[in-house]
């Protein structure tokens, strides 16, 4: 018996390829295709990424989460901060409400965006393994309960800080006209990057110790700890990995928009914050692609409301939600998984030798 | 020698109901003991006292001479100390083979061990182990697809993947087709033996119990009436008379 035979069968390998290399390249080429659409696939990956998160959370551990938007308003923050303070006083740029351009160079502007996000990361890591060690050791319900004045109260803490703008907000520095290459096409890229290193990290991680035990509290939590997995450590680490990308995420959204407010960009809780936890329901908890899908058919159906629907966008979101709820409560790929099980690996054996002496071949259900 | 699992004087009451009241037993090193009675006596909360799922009211309970009665379930179950489910409690959204890997042991654990994959002896342990318990060609169903009894055979497999030093099993035979009792009791047996995990079976069916254990318990009304070896125990009026009021 090897780790090989006893695996889920993964599908032909070749098939598995050809699709990912498809998916490279389509991406690859997009922006050069469809020039006036790349903000929105820039947007695409951004809410891949915050998706994919979630589910760690909300799908694959059964912990709903409504804090994460602050890891995202956390990343955001500090990216900027971190440009701007690495070449001038953070606090007087901010005082001059974006009267106070810096001027950087090229190298200066990427260097400070590089040490920005992986700052807001780190940030947000320490900030989920504080609050997770405060808040994990509660349950369920009343750990999504005690997150969802998170959000809020990291907007108020924002919109009270001078520092960095408080009310008014805050402005990332100018991209460089020298750079060459045009601006959105660069975060457009930097988007895809983030989407691509954190699918892959997380598909690696699902399968391993941490993807197990996650699904196990998720199934049975009593029992995880009754066989003696560290629930707590287990869950704070999720919270801790699931915040690492969600700051990327908005690191790279304060640059996009390119003006951070508190409330309506950083810690937007009714738009990104809900978003997250929509976009995963839609495609399917606790499933490696449904993040993805999930965010790839709501972002096209938003955008195609806003065009088609304006002034009713809202509510044609609202509808498309209950429907989504109520007929496929699995989700998109939720749905395909109970319907072709052995499409996912969810098979019986039947060369498996000795089944006649088994005990359990006697009185099974499938 | 001092015994494996030692019970000394433990009560503990739920509201106005005395479910275990100056409860004591010894187990040693390598036994299989067995405990019955009837519905309601206290076995099951017995259980959950000595695995901490609850704080016990007095008494003691030592685990290879170290007290046991501050600490919680997952503390004791790191230190070989584990119990299965009289409701069978297994995940049902994983496969087997996912039940079973993820009941490796966890003592020892670092972030690094955390974020690890799981490597080839981890595969072949699970599928070993599925072997034994006659779920190898299922092990890719997710659990919640198993019928009643396989998933108690699944429980008692993740539960030796766990590599305990001692078991503690809460009705193992319960809802399972008769005919599979014979083979769950040499899978019983075969643990002890082969293994070396002492077990503590609560048991229903007499005949289960009396082929199994070498020394019995029997729990009445949170108390325990009678112990030793199981003839004795079964012909013991106090036995026979709880067994039949309980009716
Ligand atoms: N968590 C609990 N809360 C209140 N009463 C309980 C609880 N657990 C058990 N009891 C009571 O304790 C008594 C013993 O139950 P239990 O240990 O489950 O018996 P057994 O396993 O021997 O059938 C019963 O009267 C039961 O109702
Ligand atoms: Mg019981």
């Amino acid at each position: 018996m090897s780790a090989a035979q006893l695996a889920t069968a993964a599908g032909p390998k070749a098939r598995v390829a050809g699709g990912y290399t498809a998916l490279l390249i389509v991406s690859l080429l997009a922006p050069l295709v469809f020039p006036a659409y790349v903000t929105q696939f820039a947007f695409l990956w951004v809410l891949v990424v915050i998706a994919l998160c979630w589910n760690v959370m909300g799908g694959e551990m059964g912990y709903n989460s409504f804090g994460n938007i602050v890891f995202f308003g956390v990343g955001m923050y500090a990216t900027s901060v971190v440009q701007v303070g690495l070449y001038g006083d953070v606090g007087a740029y901010t005082a001059a409400k974006g009267g106070l351009a810096l001027d950087l160079t090229v190298t200066q502007y990427f260097v400070g965006l590089g040490v920005g996000m992986f700052a807001g990361a780190l940030l947000a890591v320490a900030l989920a393994g504080i609050l997770g060690l405060g808040m994990l050791g509660l349950r369920g319900h009343y750990f999504a309960i005690g997150t969802l004045g998170l959000g809020i109260a990291a907007a108020e803490l924002a919109a009270g800080w001078d520092w960095i703008g408080a009310g008014s907000g805050m402005v990332p520095p100018n991209y460089p006209d020298a750079a060459g290459i045009d601006r959105t096409t660069v975060f457009y890229y930097l988007a895809f990057i983030l989407a691509v290193a954190t699918f892959f990290t997380l598909k690696r991680l699902r399968r391993g110790r941490f993807g197990l035990a996650i699904n196990a509290i998720r199934d049975d939590e009593d029992k995880a700890e009754a066989m003696g997995l560290h629930t707590t450590r287990y869950k704070t680490v999720a919270w801790c990995v699931s915040a690492f990308f969600t700051a990327f995420a908005g690191g790279i959204v304060g640059n996009i928009v390119g003006f951070i407010d508190p409330r309506t960009v950083a810690f937007a809780g009714v738009t990104y914050g809900v978003w997250m936890v929509l976009m995963t329901v839609l495609g399917g908890k606790g499933t490696l692609w449904g993040p993805v899908v999930g965010a790839a058919v709501f972002h096209v159906t938003q955008e195609l409301f806003w065009t088609y629907l304006l002034g009713w966008q809202r509510v044609a979101l609202g509808l498309l939600i209950v429907l989504i709820v109520v007929f496929f409560p699995k989700g998109i790929v939720g749905y395909i998984r109970d319907k072709w099980p052995e499409k996912f690996g969810y098979t019986v054996d039947e060369s498996a030798t000795g089944a006649a002496a088994d005990p359990a071949q006697q009185g099974g259900t499938r | 020698m001092s015994p494996l699992l030692e019970v000394n004087n433990v009560s503990k009451a739920f509201g106005g109901v005395q479910a275990n009241h100056d409860i004591s037993l010894q187990v040693a090193d390598g036994e299989i003991a067995g405990i019955i009675g009837p519905n309601g006596s206290g076995k099951t909360t017995l259980f959950n006292s000595i695995v901490g799922a609850h704080p016990i009211d007095r008494g003691s309970i030592k685990f290879r001479d170290e007290e046991l009665s501050r600490l919680r379930v997952p503390h004791i179950a790191r230190r070989g100390l584990l119990r299965t489910f009289q409701q069978t409690r297994i995940y049902k959204q994983m496969t087997c083979v996912e039940n079973m890997l993820i009941s490796r042991p966890h003592a020892n654990e670092t972030l690094g061990s955390m974020l690890a994959d799981f490597d080839e002896a981890d595969y072949r342990e699970a599928g070993e182990l599925l072997e034994l318990v006659g779920l190898y060609a299922k092990r890719n169903l997710q659990a919640g697809e198993l019928s009643f009894g396989q998933q108690k055979l699944l429980e008692f497999a993740m539960a030796l993947m766990n590599n305990p030093k001692m078991l503690l099993l809460d009705e193992p035979t319960a809802g399972i087709n008769p005919t599979l009792i014979n083979g769950l009791l040499e899978r019983l047996v075969y643990a002890n033996r082969e293994l070396g995990i002492t077990l503590l079976v609560i048991e229903h069916n007499m005949r289960v119990i009396m082929s199994l254990a070498q020394r019995i318990y029997c729990l009445a009304h949170g108390q325990l009436l009678a112990e030793g070896a199981p003839e004795t125990v079964r012909n013991d009026p106090r036995v026979i008379d709880a067994y039949l009021g309980g009716q």
